[in-house]
């Protein structure tokens, strides 16, 4: 009865063992603003140089964790800020601006709301990022640039504080809030569950992504790839196919 | 498949002088001893680095800022409503599986328990789509004037969808173990079977269900993801203290570990409480 349970164990950790070395290819993990999912997964799904494992969140909570010792290889974030911060603290490589984005108010698909006036009605819900989450500054933004009426009225509408855009888009695809600040890329990414209201050119925010490689990467060479893929390769391809403008062109 | 020559059915050590049996024992209490520091070693050092970061200063300053008093407020309360749903509703149907048994009895007992094993992240799509303004009761709890999403009311709800399985696990624990004289004795002499239950099930289980009040408690604490799925985080409406935690996080790390030092004291503090109203009851009359 042993011999066989032995042979089992063997076997097992021998094809774990191949597993391992079958997968030569480095792997890439790259921390992501949550905005980026779909354009992301395209580009890693086709990368050559690396097979890349991602983690999607709020660009703040992405950034603690590198400040707190996490290691990934490539830091993307929604806004130039947060990387710029690593950039100081030296905890990544020069960052660059790789893409932008619009900021949008979304809506339920079924909706009535058609313009931002709307959105002031008392009883009006209104999801936003939180202060630290580059969405939640973007829709500061909007908001502060309105007449101070306007403005706090919209603030009154405030009912919940996602920690990243992705839980904002959720909350309107389940009908929770009546609209959020989004990006446009998000609107898309949603396959029609949500509707995107353009606002106004005065009030839009300049929206710009940045990257980076982390210092202490594993994998440097191949990260640097991966940017440099973003900039002028597949990566921008892929991020044009989801609705992301090219590097200040907002 | 031939058996090893050695797997006979011999009794003692077959080939052990008493020396090598004591080195084997030796080793095998090492082994224990091992085990238990490297459990508790690594259950122990987050809370311990909580402490240790959280200086006793910043703790304070903390408790004085208003989003951590309206969290530590908006979760004692949330939290104390939901568990005493739980065992004002929960009890009875405790009782019930317990001491009668019917077709699907176990299917019954299975749906109770499986909130437990469902990630948070699952218990929180799931209230969406169930109580949300999209779900399936959404229009009946809509013509009812009923807003649970981005209400306090959510939470509430929230915490008791994930801490109920909980309580009523321990209940129903508490209620099968009472030995079935005591309740068929005490109907045969006549005491009705309300009685019965308040005044000698309820007694005799008190401990067990506290044991399971008190775990329901801890677990309704310390919700984060289906409270932010299905009620949102806004300041003093639906943000409890573990979603404040992640909102300082990824803005203010110093500020996060003292909020988690003060959720692990008020937790403490929680189960503390029930521990000492955990003295055992007077025989009931």
């Amino acid at each position: 009865m042993k011999r066989p349970r032995t042979l089992l164990v063997a076997g097992v950790v021998c094809a774990l063992a191949l597993g391992a070395c079958a997968s030569s290819k480095p792997q890439l993990r790259v921390s992501a603003a949550a905005s980026l999912h779909q354009a992301f997964t395209r580009y890693g799904a086709s990368f050559a140089p690396a097979s890349t494992r991602f983690s999607f969140a709020g660009s703040d909570a992405l950034a603690a964790q590198i400040e707190q010792g996490a290691r990934p290889d490539v830091f993307a974030s929604a806004d130039a800020k947060l990387p710029a911060q690593l950039f100081a603290k030296g905890l990544v490589r020069r960052p660059v601006e790789f893409a932008a984005n619009r900021l949008v108010l979304a809506v339920p698909s079924g909706s009535p709301i058609t313009r931002l006036a709307q959105v002031e009605r008392p009883g009006v819900t209104l999801a936003a990022g939180t202060a630290s989450v580059p969405i939640g500054s973007y829709s500061e933004t909007v908001i502060s640039r309105l007449p101070v009426a306007q403005r706090r009225l919209l603030q009154a509408n405030i009912r919940d504080r996602e920690p990243d855009v992705t839980g904002i888009v959720g909350k309107l695809a389940e009908g929770a809030v009546d609209a959020g600040f989004v990006y446009a890329t998000d609107v898309l990414a949603t396959h029609g569950a949500v509707r995107a209201i353009e606002l106004p050119a005065a009030l839009q925010p300049r929206v710009g992504y940045a990257v980076a490689v982390v210092r202490g990467s594993a994998h440097p060479s191949q990260a640097l790839a991966f940017v440099s893929g973003l900039l002028r390769g597949p990566g921008r391809a892929d991020l044009t196919a989801s609705g992301f403008l090219p590097p200040g062109r907002e | 498949m031939t058996a090893p020559a050695h797997a006979g059915p011999v009794l003692g050590d077959p080939h052990g002088s008493p020396a090598r049996r004591l080195a084997r024992r030796w080793w095998f209490s090492l082994a224990m001893g091992l085990s238990i520091a490297l459990v508790l070693g690594f259950l122990t050092l987050p809370v311990v680095a909580i402490f240790v970061n959280a200086s006793p200063g910043r703790l304070l300053s903390s408790l004085g800022r208003s989003q951590s008093l309206q969290a530590l407020r908006l979760s004692l309360e949330t939290s104390a409503i939901a568990v005493a749903v739980i065992v004002l509703a929960g009890t009875p149907g405790a009782y019930l599986l317990a001491t009668r048994r019917f077709r699907g009895h176990a299917l019954v007992l299975t749906l109770i328990e499986l909130p437990l094993v469902l990630p948070p992240a699952v218990a929180g799509i799931g209230l969406l789509a169930s109580l949300g303004p999209h779900g399936l009761l959404g229009g009946a709890l809509a013509a009812a004037h009923i807003q649970l999403v981005l209400q306090t009311a959510g939470v509430v709800v929230a915490l008791a969808f994930v801490s109920a399985p909980l309580y009523l696990r321990q209940a129903h624990a508490a209620f099968a173990a009472i030995e079935r004289e005591h309740i068929e004795g005490a109907l045969a002499l006549g005491i009705r079977r309300p009685a019965v239950f308040l005044h000698i099930a309820v007694p005799i289980a008190r401990p067990a269900l506290l044991a399971g009040l008190a775990l329901a408690w801890g677990r309704a604490l310390g919700e984060f993801g289906a409270t932010l799925m299905f009620a949102g985080s806004f300041q003093d409406i639906t943000q409890t203290i573990p979603l404040a935690i992640y909102d300082e996080f990824s803005s203010d790390f110093p500020a996060a570990l003292a909020l988690s030092a003060l959720l692990v004291v008020v937790s403490a503090a929680v189960l503390l409480t029930i521990k000492l109203l955990w003295t055992p009851s007077r025989p009931p009359i």
